[in-house]
């Protein structure tokens, strides 16, 4: 299970990194969203993988899992979320001003 | 209890609040409650400065949830000061932008008020991950004010700095669930009590984690190599929002000082990892932002790498990791970052007075009101180069000194007087284009016929904005024995650490943690 998820995160950001690197906006948007999508993964096991266990103290629960990671993840993904959003607007803002979808909303180059 | 810590955050978000559902009432309804929430921080922070100026540290638990479990607000000192220059900052920065910036676009007051609660919470706060939240929400406002009357270079500015921020807000993420992941905890003060205890093994993920950290704030504050986006974002925004930006470079230099003071301070395997690259960089930094001032065409070029030249001093200054040199940093912050802000909107006020030819440094006769103008920009420029006899000079002073027998003294001296040497050549070369060489074309100037100047709508305001800001270095030089006094206790308070780990976790801090795989 660690193993899966280690796997896991690690292609997402290595593909993330590869889009950010692009030259136009909407590999850069892809790129963003997969990288959030990593890290989410990441704070989301940095209370350790419990399966099958309570985020609670119950009464007859033996052990249970960690809730605060559970909580972080929930305030990244909103943030993350309305990042996304403002970017992808602006993008087309940029896309109607300048006429490109180029990062730097100009064409250089090749 | 005190409820103190709570309100600079309070105040700016219920305004905003109010603003956005009373979008219908227009304009002067908005403008209303943006100045008067204003003038209200005025007072708030005053009683700040003084509440924590008599030494003790009051914590705000939201919730009453006890530390660590809840998140704490912590007032010392140095939150104290950073929050009264917000204050100082934005009070003429909201007054210059009620002259006309605010209705190139909808919702500005709402997404400023917004900036300014980030920016105080981002201050005030005890807790790493309500740190990053803070920093969201001043980075999601400065995104909006970034760009808020468009035009393509405004767009196009914006995009990177999102892009750019964006990717800083991941690296931010990953740090924070490393430091979770390792530590069981994100509150500053319970951080410096696990630290030291923390296994072998473990060591170098929190390293990992702390130099992420240390990326994002360097990234925040513009330290090369992550400088490049700050000439372009801050020149093409308007002057009022570029003014409140000069402070957004102090929230990464002040975050950097907090957690590395802190959180990490308390064991050697982290404070050993800034020390080999922090000087090189910042000094690295001063030169860059001595070349770009030199190589920039337009004033506001000039003042945007002057801001860089400023981190890099200032972190050249908090590089010793000695408490009075980091007290000196502190006197030069407040400095810096009100005579930048200044710059930016005296640059506005010489681009509006000159007409066609903007701030460009070319030749184009004198301004409108070139002597009230020119004087301003004397003040200034003496200020921003360091030149007796106002603060920048004692500003200077005081970091040559606290930093002369420290290992690489030597070379923080020759930056610093090279880059105020440079500053000085290039305010003074700018000068002379912008305010005494006549055009040249033989296109006959406009006469001017005094007593029948017009002046647009909005003018008074912008003069008063400027004048507060301008006034700031010479207050700043005159009070220079108790804002020093002040800024040297808020530095031996930081650097004492245990009495804030003590304010916020209570004299027994000994919580049954268990041990995870």
């Amino acid at each position: 299970m660690e193993f899966l998820f280690a796997i896991a995160i690690g292609v997402l950001t290595a593909a993330a990194i590869f889009l950010v690197l692009r030259a136009r906006t909407f590999s850069v948007i892809l790129g963003l969203t997969l990288l959030s999508y990593a890290v989410n993964l990441l704070i989301f096991v940095s209370g350790r993988l419990t399966i099958d266990a309570p985020p609670l103290m119950l009464p007859g629960a033996d052990r249970h899992t960690d809730p605060l990671p559970q909580a972080l993840v929930l305030t990244a993904i909103v943030i993350s979320f309305g990042m996304t959003a403002y970017l992808v607007a602006l993008a087309l803002r940029a896309k109607g001003e300048s006429g490109t979808d180029h990062v730097d909303a100009r064409e250089t180059g090749g | 209890m005190n409820q103190a810590a709570i309100l600079p955050i309070l105040i700016p978000l219920t305004a905003a609040i109010l603003v956005l559902a009373g979008h219908r009432f227009g304009l002067h309804f908005a403008r209303t409650v943006f100045l008067v929430t204003g003038l209200l921080l005025i007072p708030v922070s005053a009683w700040l400065i003084d509440l924590a100026g008599g030494g003790g540290i009051a914590v705000y638990a939201l919730g009453d949830w006890r530390a660590p479990f809840g998140i704490v607000l912590v007032l010392d000192r140095l939150s104290a000061i950073m929050v009264a220059l917000t204050t100082a900052i934005a009070v003429p920065a909201m007054l210059y932008a009620t002259a006309g910036t605010d209705t190139a676009g909808r919702h500005f007051h709402a997404l400023f008020l917004l900036q300014i609660a980030g920016l105080n919470g981002a201050f005030l706060t005890g807790d790493l991950f309500n740190l990053f939240v803070f920093f969201e929400v001043l980075l999601l406002a400065s995104y909006g004010l970034m760009v808020h009357g468009a035009g393509i270079e405004r767009v196009r500015a914006g995009l990177a700095y999102v892009i750019l921020n964006l990717a800083g807000s991941a690296l931010f993420l990953v740090a924070l669930g490393l430091i979770y992941g390792m530590l069981g905890t994100l509150n500053l003060a319970d951080m410096a009590v696990v630290l030291p205890g923390l296994p072998d093994g473990d060591h170098a993920v929190v390293r990992t984690a702390f130099a992420l950290l240390v990326a994002v704030f360097a990234l925040k504050a513009a330290l090369l190599p992550l400088s490049f986006w700050l000439p372009h974002a801050y020149v093409a925004t308007s002057a009022a929002v570029a003014a409140l930006f000069a402070i957004m470079t102090k929230v990464g230099i002040y975050a950097l000082l907090r957690v590395s003071v802190i959180g990490f301070g308390s064991a050697p395997f982290t404070t050993d990892l800034l020390q080999p690259w922090l000087l090189p960089l910042a000094l690295a930094t001063i030169a860059l932002g001595s070349i770009g001032a030199l190589a920039a065409r337009r004033l506001a070029v000039v003042v945007a790498n002057l801001v860089v030249v400023s981190t890099g001093t200032l972190l050249a200054a908090l590089a010793g990791d000695e408490a009075h040199s980091d007290a000196a940093a502190l006197y030069y912050l407040v400095h810096t970052t009100l005579v930048t802000a200044a710059f930016f909107l005296l640059a506005d006020c010489i681009a509006a007075a000159r007409g066609g030819q903007r701030d460009t440094l070319e030749r184009g006769g004198p301004p409108q009101d070139a002597a009230v103008l020119g004087f301003g920009y004397l003040i200034l420029a003496v200020a921003a180069s360091g030149m007796p006899p106002l603060s920048g000079f004692l500003g200077k002073i005081m970091v040559l000194r606290s930093v002369q027998f420290q290992e690489m003294g030597a070379a923080i001296w020759i930056a610093l007087i090279l880059s105020g040497f440079v500053t000085m050549l290039l305010l003074a070369r700018a000068a002379s284009a912008l305010f005494w060489e006549a055009a040249p074309t033989n296109e006959a100037a406009p006469a001017i016929v005094p007593g029948e100047r017009s002046y647009p709508p909005g003018s008074r305001r912008k003069a008063v904005a400027l004048c507060l800001l301008v006034g700031g270095s010479p207050l700043l030089t005159i009070a220079a024995a108790p804002v020093f006094d002040y800024v040297r206790a808020a530095s031996d308070q930081l650097h004492a650490r245990q009495p804030y780990v003590t304010a916020v976790l209570g004299q027994r801090h000994d919580i049954a943690r268990e041990r995870r795989p």
